[in-house]
């Protein structure tokens, strides 16, 4: 099963910056199907990324954030080879988490 | 030659005549030099390659965004999965490598090609479906996803390299490259627009809420992953879009007039880089 | 549609434990829960932010506060945007201590559109996409010594972003 996440973190000087991309539909809850029923939300509501046993950043997103979210941000600390650790949960209580290098 | 950029310029005054005569002679190699003039005669400063950018070519605005987005496109998950179809092989043990020079692999920019034999043109979505149906296994509908994602991955193989789109020495190979010139400046629908009227008129001006593409290497970003449809889609999905657009009838995919338009817009593009698979309003 | 497993309760608590900011954001986990949240899911996610209808609820929901306009707070939004379904949208800030990011588009059917906890170390930088229903303020608020500090910018949106 492939992973839904999609993680490029680099570390450059003494930050690492990190792009993540998730494969998710976050389905708002306003629209609606083509019988004209709403499609109910579904979409991620947090995702942690963890580096050393340590939070380094979590995004709390609703509705609103676009479907396939993207996030990009830096944090201090991380080297090449170091794991970076990415998790999320949706509405639905369903989740995926992945492990990514940082390069 | 200047007797053909006067209409050109008759054109984009808002005349009603098409670009050439729609007669049933074509001269391709002059006609490819008249369309590439005009173009950068009118976008003086538009890099040449950048015209396969359609409509980031044209607006700061909207090419900004869309730098933003393809830093990491979401159409990577399409690439993914089309690179997993790719590499699957079919029920009796072949795969798609196995119907294609190269292994399948960089051959995008190649297509569509006249294939002698059956005498039409053979857009790379046929010939996808083509090899399906010789190894035993049901073709794709050239509108949905499965297609969508198997070119998309292959476009990708072949980012950067220049169309190289032939028409080789058979009357038939002219008549369709004709066909698909004529298709292209043929008003229909109930607005009255050819393809023309949008992507040679007015590039870079507004259709309602979306700035027009140029003409000039407009197949070179197929498939698209495109905003409104919050996914990719292919070829064939995009042309009846358009048709749909002008409330015209849509064709059904890969059509012999979408195949043959195909085949003249990609023949204007040769030299040009694919940009596929690109994103899209 | 991928295939995601089916997290237990435990595992998504493990999966948040490391998160100890969430109660600096000031979420209460109390009141009545929207019904497509699990409920397993009210304490760590801010329901009641989310579902706050404009700037001065969303934030009082989120934070306990309301904000002041700043111009060490940078917000990146286009003038135009290409369709309302994604929008690229990106914050900076200058302000030292940061801890917080937050993202509302004003004429959405919910104020709050994303928030991000800033632990230190990490930068006070964020982009990310986002839906627009219509044309919209966008507010980016950053949290800083524990004020919150704004930016505001009108985005238009001819193809609206929630569909239909």
């Amino acid at each position: 099963m492939a992973s839904t996440i999609r993680v490029r973190a680099i570390a450059s000087g003494d930050a690492t910056q990190v792009q993540a991309l998730i494969s998710h539909p976050m389905d708002s809850g306003f629209v609606k199907d083509s019988k004209g029923q709403l499609i109910p939300a579904h979409h991620i509501d947090v995702v942690e990324f963890e580096h050393a046993g340590k939070v380094v950043f979590t995004c709390l997103w609703g509705p609103a954030v676009s479907k396939d979210p993207y996030v990009k941000f830096s944090f201090k600390g991380g080297k090449k080879g170091d794991d970076l650790k990415v998790s999320w949960v949706d509405n639905k209580g369903q989740s995926d988490s992945s492990v990514a290098k940082i390069q | 030659m200047l007797r053909k950029l006067l209409i050109a310029v008759a054109m984009v005054a808002g005349a009603a005549q098409p670009l050439f005569a729609a007669d049933a002679t074509s001269d391709p190699k002059a006609e490819f030099k008249a369309f590439r003039d005009y173009f950068t005669n009118r976008f003086p400063k538009v890099a040449l390659d950048d015209f396969v950018n359609g409509p980031y070519s044209m607006d700061e605005g909207l090419r900004k965004q869309w730098k933003a987005i393809d830093e990491f496109p979401p159409y990577d998950f399409a690439i993914d999965k089309g690179k997993q179809m790719f590499e699957t092989p079919f029920k009796n043990g072949k795969s798609y490598g196995d119907c294609f020079p190269n292994k399948g692999i960089g051959v995008r920019q190649d297509y569509p090609q006249f294939d002698a034999k059956s005498g039409q043109v053979i857009t790379l979505d046929m010939a996808l479906n083509q090899c399906r149906e010789a190894n035993g296994e049901k073709p794709f509908d050239y509108t949905k996803d499965d297609m969508a994602a198997l070119t998309a991955y292959m476009a990708f193989t072949s980012r950067g390299k220049p169309m190289n789109i032939k028409i080789p020495d058979d009357p038939r190979a002219l008549a369709a490259y004709t066909k698909g010139k004529q298709y292209f400046y043929t008003r229909r629908g109930q607005l009255n627009f050819s393809c023309a009227s949008c992507h040679v008129q007015n590039p870079g001006n507004h259709i309602r809420t979306e700035v027009l593409a140029p003409a000039l290497g407009i197949m070179n970003a197929m498939p698209i992953y495109r905003s409104a449809w919050g996914g990719m889609g292919t070829t064939s999905r995009r042309l009846r879009t358009c048709n749909s657009q002008v409330r015209g009838v849509p064709l059904p995919g890969e059509s012999e007039e979408y195949r043959n338009v195909e085949y003249y817009l990609s023949y204007m593009a040769n030299g040009l880089p694919i940009s596929g698979p690109g994103t899209r309003p | 549609m991928n295939e995601f497993s089916r997290a237990p309760h435990q595992t998504r608590r493990t999966i948040l434990k490391g998160a100890v900011g969430l109660a600096a954001l000031g979420l209460g986990a109390g009141g009545a829960l929207t019904s497509a949240h699990a409920a397993a899911d009210a304490k760590a996610w801010p329901d009641k932010a989310f579902t706050a209808k404009g700037e001065a609820d969303a934030l009082k929901a989120l934070y306990g506060k309301t904000g002041e306009p700043s111009d060490k707070v940078n917000l990146d939004a286009p003038e135009i945007a290409e369709n309302g379904a994604v929008v690229p949208i990106a914050v900076a800030s200058t302000l030292p201590n940061v801890t917080g990011i937050a993202i509302l588009v004003l004429e959405n059917p919910n104020t709050l559109a994303a928030a991000y906890k800033i632990p230190e170390g990490t930068e006070a930088s964020v982009a990310s996409r986002l839906k627009m229903a219509k044309t919209s303020k966008v507010m980016a608020v950053v949290e800083s010594g524990g004020k919150l500090f704004t930016a505001t910018k009108e985005v238009k949106v001819t193809v609206g972003g929630c569909g239909g």
